[in-house]
């Protein structure tokens, strides 16, 4: 009697058991099958299993390339696959498969995990760059773990860290000059409007829809003046009137800003179709009031005021609370922003968050130059010498930029005072040419 | 039908072209052949070489020299992205070879030397170190050799790269990173490798 209570029991616990696990397989939430923490690139789309792995073929190298490719290209990636693909490095291949990005960046294992995801040990560059000190003297007595920590090189970009590129910006530059950021270009890549500047009078939406201080407000927006009316995005493309109409629809005339936005930490949820990321899920610290937003082309920018100064500082501020973020506010490059928004200052004489984590690029489309703003604000950011060239040369000599950016307690107090750090590369680079 | 065959001259003409046809469909055309890969390695590979060779000199001479040094219309320079000017003729070769090499793997080709700016690009296999030695030696005849390189067999060429012209040389010995700076006209600089995939 006792052992068939045991049996029903243990079968019973059995099905729950494997009802349990089937339900979460199939179900939305994945994650209590994660063999390992995800890195903090990747964890806002863990639950989206099948946006890396497919079903028993392990990491695909494509779904990898889907989000990073392009920036590995816009990097000029040093050491891109097409390097390794000659005959003669197949001993070294069968080592390590530097054409796979999962030969170093492993997910799931925090363990061995460091910097930029990398989960080789520190000193990986010794395997082909052993013999480094024959050509270059100077480097002799550094650590190959120091390769890529010290603010020298980068395995991917070195777009601002090539030798030549070191000697031809680190001759008597200016430390600093005044800020004069590209203005932006009205980006539209839908069909432009041809009906000119619109009034509050030129309000199209139905009577039930029709707020007064909605109406206001897209009145002396940039949307009316471009002559964008209410229907062009409550019923776009004579679709039914909808009071919310999906975010989605930004990219009819907004695209490039719209993938940027997707590439990035704010909106790679959406991109492979999770709901919309919230600072309640980020590791990084966020005010409290902040938690339970979601972050979409609204969040940062009022639909109705598409106000882009406010989105500039205040929207990032209202949710970041990191150190950095905090430091802002009493930082030198806050006071050239509030110099430019009361007037004092010269248009793009300020820096403002979206200055450097939002730069201003030129996209140059069917001989058209344009500046746009991208709205990847990971694009730039890891590792951060990726902002020397567009961001922080704007103003900064080459060399205050690698020190500022290679010394942890400046990005801490948001780079008020000269840093403490000193990056040997600009005296090396030089030293060769004496 | 059986009217138009009892004539004798009709039989034989519809005898000749049924002959006809039968041979056209039996025996294999020279080009049916070069389809059934009777084409040598070693015959490949100086036709790619033929082809390599004719593009980069045309670019050194006809693009890089004409337009930087005669007509000085724009620079050719290492880093022609951030200098908007020309790729060196080295680089185009370069990045032609890593552009083929991520459409196939049935062959490859790279350019080597024992005096290279890139420290990357000096031999590395044995027969690249015999193959570099041996064109410098005799910059007209080819080097040929089998390989095992990982899992696969090749059939190896090499070829004298020889300067062809004064661009050439001007950039190789006035780089900081060049081992060597009296290359003159005509000199054999390194070798042009080409591997054709004999396994499967």
């Amino acid at each position: 009697m006792r052992r068939k209570r045991l049996a029903f029991v243990w079968t019973v616990a059995t099905v729950a058991a494997g009802l349990y696990l089937v339900v979460h397989f199939f179900g939305r939430d994945r994650r209590l099958f994660l063999p390992g923490e995800t890195t903090s690139g990747h964890y806002q789309i863990e639950r989206a299993c099948d946006a890396c792995h497919a079903p028993f073929q392990g990491i695909r190298q494509d779904a990898c390339l889907a989000c990073h490719q392009a920036g590995l290209q816009a990097a000029e990636d040093s050491h891109g696959p097409e390097k390794f693909n000659d005959p003669r490095y197949a001993e070294d291949l069968a080592r390590l498969d530097a054409r796979q990005c999962i030969a170093c960046h492993v997910e799931h294992r925090p363990e061995i995990t460091g910097a930029m995801g990398v989960t080789l040990p520190e000193d990986f560059c010794r395997s082909c760059h052993g013999d480094v000190t024959e050509e270059r003297p100077t480097h002799e007595g550094m650590g190959f773990d120091s390769c890529g920590s010290a603010g020298c090189h980068n395995y991917h970009d070195n777009r601002a860290l090539y030798e030549d590129f070191l000697l031809r910006h680190g001759e008597a530059q200016p430390a600093t000059v005044p800020a004069a950021w590209p203005q932006r270009k009205a980006w539209i890549s839908g069909e432009m409007r041809d009906a000119g500047p619109l009034g509050a009078a030129d309000a199209d939406s139905p009577p039930a829809s029709s707020r007064p201080e909605l109406i206001a407000a897209w009145a002396n927006s940039a949307h009316a003046a471009g002559g964008v009316a209410c229907s062009d995005c409550h019923a776009a493309a004579d679709a039914a009137w909808s009071d919310r109409p999906p975010y989605a629809m930004c990219s009819a005339c907004h695209e490039l800003e719209y993938q940027g936005f997707t590439q990035g930490k704010h909106g790679m949820r959406q991109a492979v179709d999770l709901d919309p990321m919230s600072p309640a899920m980020a590791r990084l610290p966020m005010h409290p009031e902040a938690l339970n937003e979601t972050l979409d082309c609204g969040t940062c920018h009022d639909v109705h005021t598409v106000n882009v100064r406010q989105a500039a500082v205040n929207a990032c501020l209202s949710c970041h609370a990191d150190e950095h973020s905090a430091a802002y506010v009493d930082s030198p490059h806050a006071r050239l922003w509030e110099r430019e928004m009361s007037g004092e200052g010269a248009p793009g004489s300020g820096v403002s968050c979206a200055s450097c984590h939002l730069p201003r690029e030129e996209r140059r489309i069917a001989g058209d130059l344009r500046i746009a703003v991208q709205h990847n604000q990971n694009a730039n950011l890891r590792p951060n010498e990726k902002m020397i060239r567009e961001v922080c040369m704007t103003c900064h000599s080459l060399a205050l930029s690698i020190d500022a950016l290679a010394d942890p307690e400046k990005i801490r107090t948001n780079f008020s005072g000269m840093p403490s750090v000193h990056v040997q590369s600009v005296d090396m680079a030089l030293s060769r040419t004496e | 039908m059986t009217r138009l065959l009892s004539n004798p001259c009709l039989r034989l003409v519809a005898a000749g072209i049924f002959a006809i046809g039968l041979a056209c469909c039996s025996s294999p055309s020279t080009s049916d052949q070069r389809e059934a890969g009777s084409i040598s390695p070693q015959a490949m590979a100086d036709a790619l070489h033929a082809v390599l060779e004719s593009d980069r000199t045309v670019y050194a001479r006809q693009v890089v020299h004409r337009l930087q040094d005669q007509e000085e219309v724009i620079l050719a320079s290492e880093h022609w992205q951030d200098d908007k000017a020309l790729p060196l003729p080295a680089q185009m070769f370069r990045m032609g070879a890593e552009m083929v090499a991520n459409k196939t793997d049935a062959f490859s080709y790279a350019l080597i030397s024992k005096w290279p700016v890139n420290k990357q690009n000096e031999p590395g296999t044995e027969a690249e170190i015999v193959g570099l030695d041996s064109v410098a030696n005799n910059p007209s005849a080819a080097f040929y050799a089998r390989e095992s390189l990982g899992d696969a067999e090749y059939f190896t060429a090499i070829y004298a790269d020889v300067a062809v012209s004064p661009a050439c040389i001007a950039c190789h010995n006035a780089h900081k990173d060049s081992p060597r700076n009296d290359f003159e006209l005509g000199d054999t600089m390194g070798g042009v490798v080409i591997r054709i995939l004999l396994t499967e």
